[in-house]
C-alpha cells in the first residue's frame, strides 16, 4: 500500500477509536494521539518529498499509485502528490492538530463532534492526495457534509439558517462540478481512445475540444469558486464561519476553503489552459470584486467574527485573484496565500472561540481593554492581525508581496489596473485591523465583569503557539516552501503557454 | 408434447415457478398449522423460502432462453433485476414482521404473505415478457394484490379510503396502457416485441399516440408527474409495510419492465419517445422536489421523494446504453436498501408510539441514536452524499445520461438535488439539531425489524464503496446487445 493513503486511513481509525472511547479523557487521548500521528506523517511526507526531489527525481507527481475502482468506467483510487499538495497537507495536519487543542472542552456531545470533525479531515486530505477526478470530487462532498451538523448541533446565533444556507450553496458548487467533471471525462481522450479520470492523463492527451472549455471552465471554476468565496457566490461564507464553533471555523476557513483554490487550478486551469487564458478576464473582474468588498465589509462589521468571515472572504479572493494571473509567480503566491491565510485565520478563530469563550459575546462594542485582562490571548491576536495585514517577517507579507510582483508582470492595462486595486485592500485590510486591535485590546474596559477573566489555559496556548509559530516560520524562512511550490507549477505554467 | 418441454418450462422459468411452488407452501403451512407453531415462526418461514428461491434461481447462466413461442424471455440481466426485487422484497418482509404479527392482523397474516409474493410474481412477468398480452398480464396480477394490500389495516379508514384510490387509478391506467396497446397493433399487426420493432411504422401520429399511452399506463405505476396524483395519498393511508414495498420494489419492477418495453419495442424511435421522458423527467423531479419540502408527515415526504427519486431513474432510460441500463439497475438495487432503511425506522417507531410527523422526531437522537443514525445515513444516501452508496448510484446515472448527450436535462437534476438535499436534512435536523422536551421513547427493536435495518445499512455503506456489484451488472448488460 502507497504511504499516502496512510492520510485517510489514520483518521479512519481515529474515528474507530474515537466510536469507543468511553469519557472523555479518553476522547481527548485519541484525538491527541492520532492528529499527533497526523502531523507526524505530513512532516515525514514533505521531508521524503524533499529528498526525492533532491536525489533527481522529476516526475510531475511523487509517490502515484493506483487501484482500479470501478472498472466499466475506467475509475481509479489513484494518488499522488506535488509540491502543492503536500504544502495543503500540512496545513491540514497542523490546523487539525491545533483545532483539537482548541475544543479541549467541547460540550455537548463531544465525541459525536471529532466524529464529524475527523470525517471533514478525512474529505479534505483524500482530496488532496487524489489524481482521480471521481475519487477527488468524492473526497471533496465528504468533506462539505459533516459541516452541516457540526454548525447546526454546536454552533451559535443563526446557526440553523447559517448551517443550511452553507450546505445547499456549497451542494449548489459540487453540482456544477459534477457536471464538469462528467463533461471533461467524456471529452477526455481522442476519438477512440479509452476515456479516463486520471488527471495527468487527462492533461497528457490534452484532448478537450476548444469549444467544449469554453463550457467546462466555468463550470469547474464557478463549482470550486463557491468554496473559494468568490464574488457574487461568497455569502455563505460570512454567516457560517460566524455560526460555527471554534474548531470547525478554523478547520474551514483554514483549510476547507483551500479546497477550492486547489480545485481551480488542479481541474479548471491545469486541464483547460485555452478556455483559462480566453475567460480569465471574467473571473479576474469578480475576484477583484471579492477582494475589495470583503475588505471594506470587515470594517463595518462588528462582531468579530464577521470581521474575520469577510476577512476571509478578502483573502481568499486574492487567492482566486493570482491563480487567474497564470504565471508562475502569481501562482506561487497564490499557493503562499493559502497555506499564510488558512494558518493566521485558524488562529484567528481559535483566538476569537477563547475569549467568546470567556466574555460570551463577540461584540467589539461591549468589550475593551482585553490586553490588561488577558495579554497571552491579546499578544498572540495582535501577531495574528499584523500576520493578516501582511508585515514582513510573518507569512502574509510573503504571500502578497509574491502575488502583487506576479501580477504586475503582466504588461496589459487590464491587469495592471487590477493589480492595483487589489493591492489597495492592504490598506483596508490595515484599517479594520488596527480598528479592532485598538478598540478591543487597548481601550478602556468596558464591562467590568470582565476584570475577573482569567487568560488562557495551557491547550489554549499550546493551540495558539503551534500556529505563530508556523506563521512566523513561512514569514522568516520562505524560500524552501516557495521552491517547492513554484517547481510543481511550472507543469501547469508550462501548458498555459 | 414430449416430457422434454416441460423440463425446458422447468429449467427457463425457475425464478417463477419456484416463487409459485413457495406460495403454495405458504397456503398449505396457514392452513394447516398451529396457531401457536404459526405465531412463532410463519414469519421465518416466508422469509426462508423467499431467500431460497434468490439464492437457487439467481446461478447466472449465459444464454438467452425463450418459452411459448417467444411470450417470455429470460435473460441473464432479467434473472438479475428479479434477484433485485427478491433482496427488496425480503427486506419488507423483515420490517413487516412486527406489524404483521400484532393483535389486529395477524389473522390474516398468511394473506399478506401470498399477496405479496402473487404481486411478486406479475412483476416477474412483466420484466420477462416478449410479448404485450403476458406484460399486461403481468401487471395486472402486480397491481391487484397491491390495492388488497394497502386496505389491509382493517381498522384505519385511511386504509380502506387508499385501497380504494390505488384501485381506480390502476384500473384507469391499465384502461389506457390497453388502449395504447390495441393502437400498436392496429399499426404492426402484432404484439411480439421483436415484431413491432421490425414493422411499426414510426413517423404516424397513430404510433406517437400509442407511445404516449403505453407510458402513460406505466408512468402510473412508476408515479411519473403528472400520474403522480394518488401516490401521496396511498402511501400516506396504507400499512407502512406496504407503502415501503409500493415506493421500492413496485416502482422498480415497473422501471425494469419500462426499460425493456422501449428499449426491445420501440428501438426504431428513439427520438420519440426520448422526447416524452424528457419533459416527463423535468416535470416529475421538479415537482416531486417542490412538494416534498412542505411535508409534515414522513409517509407524504417520502411518497413526494420517491417520486422525484423515479425522475432520476427514467434518465438511465434516457441514456438508451448499455451503460443506463446497468446504471437503473444499479440505481434502484440502491435506492432498495436507503429507502427501505428509512421506511425500516419510520415503521419500527410507527408500530411502537403511532408517530409519522416530522415533527415528532425532533430530538430523537437522544432517545434513540442508532435508529436516527439508521435514518440519517438513509437520508444522506437518497440524497446523494458520500461515501454513501447513493452518491455512486447518482453519479453513475448522470454519467450515462451525460453520455448520451443530455446536459442540459442532468444540469436540472444536478440542480435538483440540491433541493432534494435541502429537505432531506430537514430530517436530519429534526433528529439531531432540533430541542424537544418529551421526545420519542427509548424503543427496542425487534429482531426481524433490527435484522432488516442492519442490512439496509450495511447495503448503503458497502454498495458504493465495493465496486464489483456495479461491475457484474455492467457485464450483464453488455450481454444485451444494446
Amino acid at each position: 500500500m502507497n504511504f499516502l493513503s496512510l492520510f485517510v486511513l489514520i483518521p479512519i481509525l481515529m474515528m474507530a477509536g474515537l466510536a469507543i472511547a468511553r469519557d472523555m479523557k479518553q476522547i481527548r487521548t485519541v484525538a491527541v494521539t492520532f492528529s499527533t500521528l497526523q502531523l507526524g506523517l505530513a512532516i515525514y511526507t514533505v521531508i521524503k518529498f524533499m529528498a526525492e526531489r533532491a536525489a533527481g527525481n522529476t516526475q510531475e507527481m511523487l509517490f502515484q499509485a493506483s487501484t482500479m475502482w470501478y472498472e466499466p468506467l475506467n475509475i481509479h483510487y489513484a494518488v499522488g502528490v506535488d509540491g502543492i499538495s503536500i504544502v495543503m497537507l500540512l496545513l491540514t495536519a497542523i490546523i487539525v492538530f491545533a483545532g483539537v487543542f482548541a475544543s479541549w472542552k467541547i460540550q455537548p456531545l463531544s465525541k459525536e463532534f471529532f466524529l464529524w470533525l475527523t470525517l471533514l479531515s478525512i474529505g479534505v486530505y483524500g482530496f488532496f492526495i487524489s489524481i482521480d477526478l471521481f475519487t477527488m470530487f468524492m473526497f471533496y462532498e465528504v468533506a462539505l457534509i459533516p459541516m452541516y451538523l457540526l454548525i447546526g448541533v454546536w454552533g451559535s446565533g443563526r446557526k440553523n439558517y447559517s448551517a443550511m444556507k452553507l450546505t445547499l450553496m456549497l451542494i449548489g458548487g459540487s453540482a456544477l462540478l459534477m457536471l464538469g467533471i462528467l463533461g471533461i471525462y467524456y471529452h477526455s481522450a481522442p476519438e477512440g481512445g479509452t476515456l479516463t479520470m486520471n488527471i495527468l492523463e487527462i492533461a497528457h492527451n490534452n484532448a478537450i475540444p476548444h469549444e467544449w472549455q469554453y463550457y467546462l471552465f466555468p463550470l469547474t471554476f464557478v463549482g470550486f469558486g463557491i468554496l473559494g468565496a468568490m464574488f457574487p457566490f461568497h455569502t455563505w461564507s460570512p454567516d457560517g464561519h460566524a455560526a460555527a464553533p471554534t474548531a470547525v471555523s478554523m478547520l474551514h476557513a483554514g483549510v476547507l476553503m483551500k479546497l477550492g483554490g486547489y480545485g481551480c487550478f488542479r481541474v479548471a486551469i491545469y486541464l483547460m489552459p485555452f478556455a483559462a487564458q480566453e475567460l480569465s478576464w471574467i473571473f479576474l473582474i469578480l475576484t477583484g470584486i471579492s477582494v475589495v468588498y470583503g475588505a471594506f465589509s470587515a470594517c463595518v462589521q462588528t462582531d468579530l467574527k464577521y470581521i474575520n468571515a469577510y476577512s476571509s472572504v478578502s483573502h481568499c479572493g486574492l487567492v482566486l485573484f493570482a491563480i487567474l494571473m497564470l504565471n508562475n509567480t502569481a501562482m506561487t503566491g497564490a499557493v503562499m496565500q493559502m497555506l499564510s491565510h488558512g494558518l493566521m485565520t485558524a488562529l484567528f478563530f481559535a483566538l476569537i472561540g477563547m475569549i467568546y469563550g470567556r466574555t460570551h459575546t463577540r461584540d467589539i462594542r461591549e468589550m475593551g481593554g482585553l490586553m490588561q485582562i488577558m495579554p497571552f490571548l491579546s499578544v498572540c491576536y495582535v501577531i495574528a492581525g499584523l500576520a493578516s495585514l501582511g508585515l514582513p517577517g510573518l507569512s502574509g507579507f510573503v504571500a502578497e508581496m509574491t502575488i502583487f510582483v506576479g501580477s504586475f508582470q503582466h504588461t496589459d492595462t487590464f491587469h495592471r489596473v487590477f493589480t492595483i486595486v487589489a493591492c489597495c485592500s492592504i490598506v483596508i485590510t490595515a484599517v479594520y485591523i488596527l480598528r479592532v486591535v485598538g478598540k478591543l485590546l487597548y481601550g478602556a474596559v468596558q464591562n467590568e465583569h470582565h476584570r475577573e477573566l482569567t487568560d488562557a489555559t495551557w491547550w489554549e496556548r499550546l493551540s495558539a503557539v503551534t500556529l505563530i509559530i508556523c506563521v512566523a516560520a513561512i514569514g522568516c524562512l520562505p524560500g524552501w516552501i516557495s521552491d517547492l511550490i513554484s517547481n510543481s507549477l511550472n507543469a501547469i505554467v508550462e501548458r498555459l503557454s | 408434447m414430449d416430457l422434454s418441454q416441460y423440463f425446458l418450462i422447468w429449467e427457463y422459468m425457475k425464478p417463477e415457478l419456484l416463487l409459485l411452488l413457495a406460495t403454495i407452501l405458504l397456503f398449505f403451512i396457514d392452513l394447516f398449522a398451529s396457531p401457536r407453531f404459526l405465531d412463532k415462526w410463519f414469519s421465518g418461514i416466508a422469509c426462508v423460502l423467499l431467500a431460497a428461491v434468490t439464492a437457487v434461481s439467481c446461478i447466472p447462466g449465459n444464454e438467452t432462453h425463450t418459452l411459448f413461442a417467444g411470450m417470455f424471455v429470460n435473460t441473464p440481466m432479467t434473472t438479475a433485476m428479479k434477484m433485485v426485487l427478491n433482496i427488496g422484497t425480503i427486506l419488507v418482509l423483515l420490517q413487516a414482521h412486527a406489524w404483521v404479527n400484532g393483535e389486529a392482523c395477524r389473522v390474516r397474516r398468511g394473506e399478506f404473505y401470498e399477496l405479496m409474493f402473487f404481486t411478486l410474481f406479475g412483476m416477474y412477468l412483466m420484466i420477462s415478457s416478449g410479448h404485450f398480452l403476458i406484460f399486461f398480464i403481468g401487471l395486472e396480477t402486480a397491481s391487484l394484490p397491491i390495492a388488497a394490500l394497502v386496505a389491509f389495516n382493517k381498522q384505519g379508514e385511511h386504509s380502506y379510503e387508499s385501497g380504494a384510490k390505488y384501485l381506480f387509478n390502476a384500473v384507469f391506467s391499465s384502461a389506457i396502457f390497453l388502449m395504447g396497446i390495441s393502437f400498436i397493433y392496429g399499426i404492426s399487426g402484432s404484439l411480439y416485441f421483436d415484431d413491432i420493432a421490425a414493422t411499426a411504422t414510426t413517423n404516424t401520429a397513430l404510433f406517437v399516440v400509442a407511445l404516449a399511452f403505453i407510458i402513460t399506463g406505466i408512468g402510473f405505476k412508476l408515479s411519473l408527474v403528472p400520474f403522480h396524483l394518488w401516490t401521496a395519498d396511498v402511501y400516506q393511508g396504507g400499512p407502512t409495510a406496504v407503502t415501503a414495498y409500493l415506493s421500492v420494489i413496485s416502482k422498480g419492477a415497473a422501471a425494469f419492465a419500462f426499460i425493456w418495453v422501449l428499449f426491445k419495442t420501440f428501438s426504431p424511435a428513439p427520438e420519440v419517445w426520448q422526447g416524452i421522458l424528457y419533459v416527463l423527467i423535468i416535470l416529475t423531479i421538479t415537482l416531486g422536489n417542490l412538494f416534498a419540502i412542505r411535508q409534515k408527515d414522513l409517509k407524504r415526504f417520502l411518497a413526494f421523494s420517491s417520486i422525484s427519486q423515479a425522475g432520476y431513474i427514467m434518465l438511465g432510460v434516457m441514456a438508451y446504453s448499455a451503460q443506463g441500463l446497468t446504471a437503473l439497475v444499479y440505481y434502484i438495487l440502491v435506492y432498495i436498501f436507503s429507502n427501505l432503511a428509512a421506511f425500516g425506522v419510520i415503521a419500527t417507531i410507527e408500530h411502537k408510539t403511532g408517530k409519522v410527523g416530522m415533527d415528532d422526531y425532533n430530538g430523537l437522537y437522544k432517545t434513540n441514536p442508532k435508529l436516527s443514525l439508521a435514518m440519517m445515513l438513509a437520508m444522506f444516501s437518497l440524497a446523494g452524499i458520500p461515501p454513501f452508496a447513493g452518491f455512486f448510484s447518482k453519479f453513475f446515472i448522470f454519467a450515462s445520461a451525460v453520455h448520451s448527450g443530455f446536459y442540459v436535462l442532468v444540469f436540472i437534476a444536478l440542480l435538483n438535488t440540491i433541493i432534494s438535499l435541502y429537505y432531506y436534512l430537514l430530517v436530519v435536523k429534526a433528529m439531531f439539531i432540533n430541542e424537544n422536551e418529551n421526545p420519542i421513547e427509548t424503543i427496542k427493536t425487534g429482531c426481524y425489524g433490527r435484522t432488516g435495518l442492519v442490512i439496509c445499512v450495511a447495503g448503503i455503506l458497502l454498495l458504493g464503496l465495493a465496486s464489483c456489484v456495479y461491475g457484474y451488472l455492467s457485464g450483464l448488460s453488455l450481454t444485451v446487445g444494446l
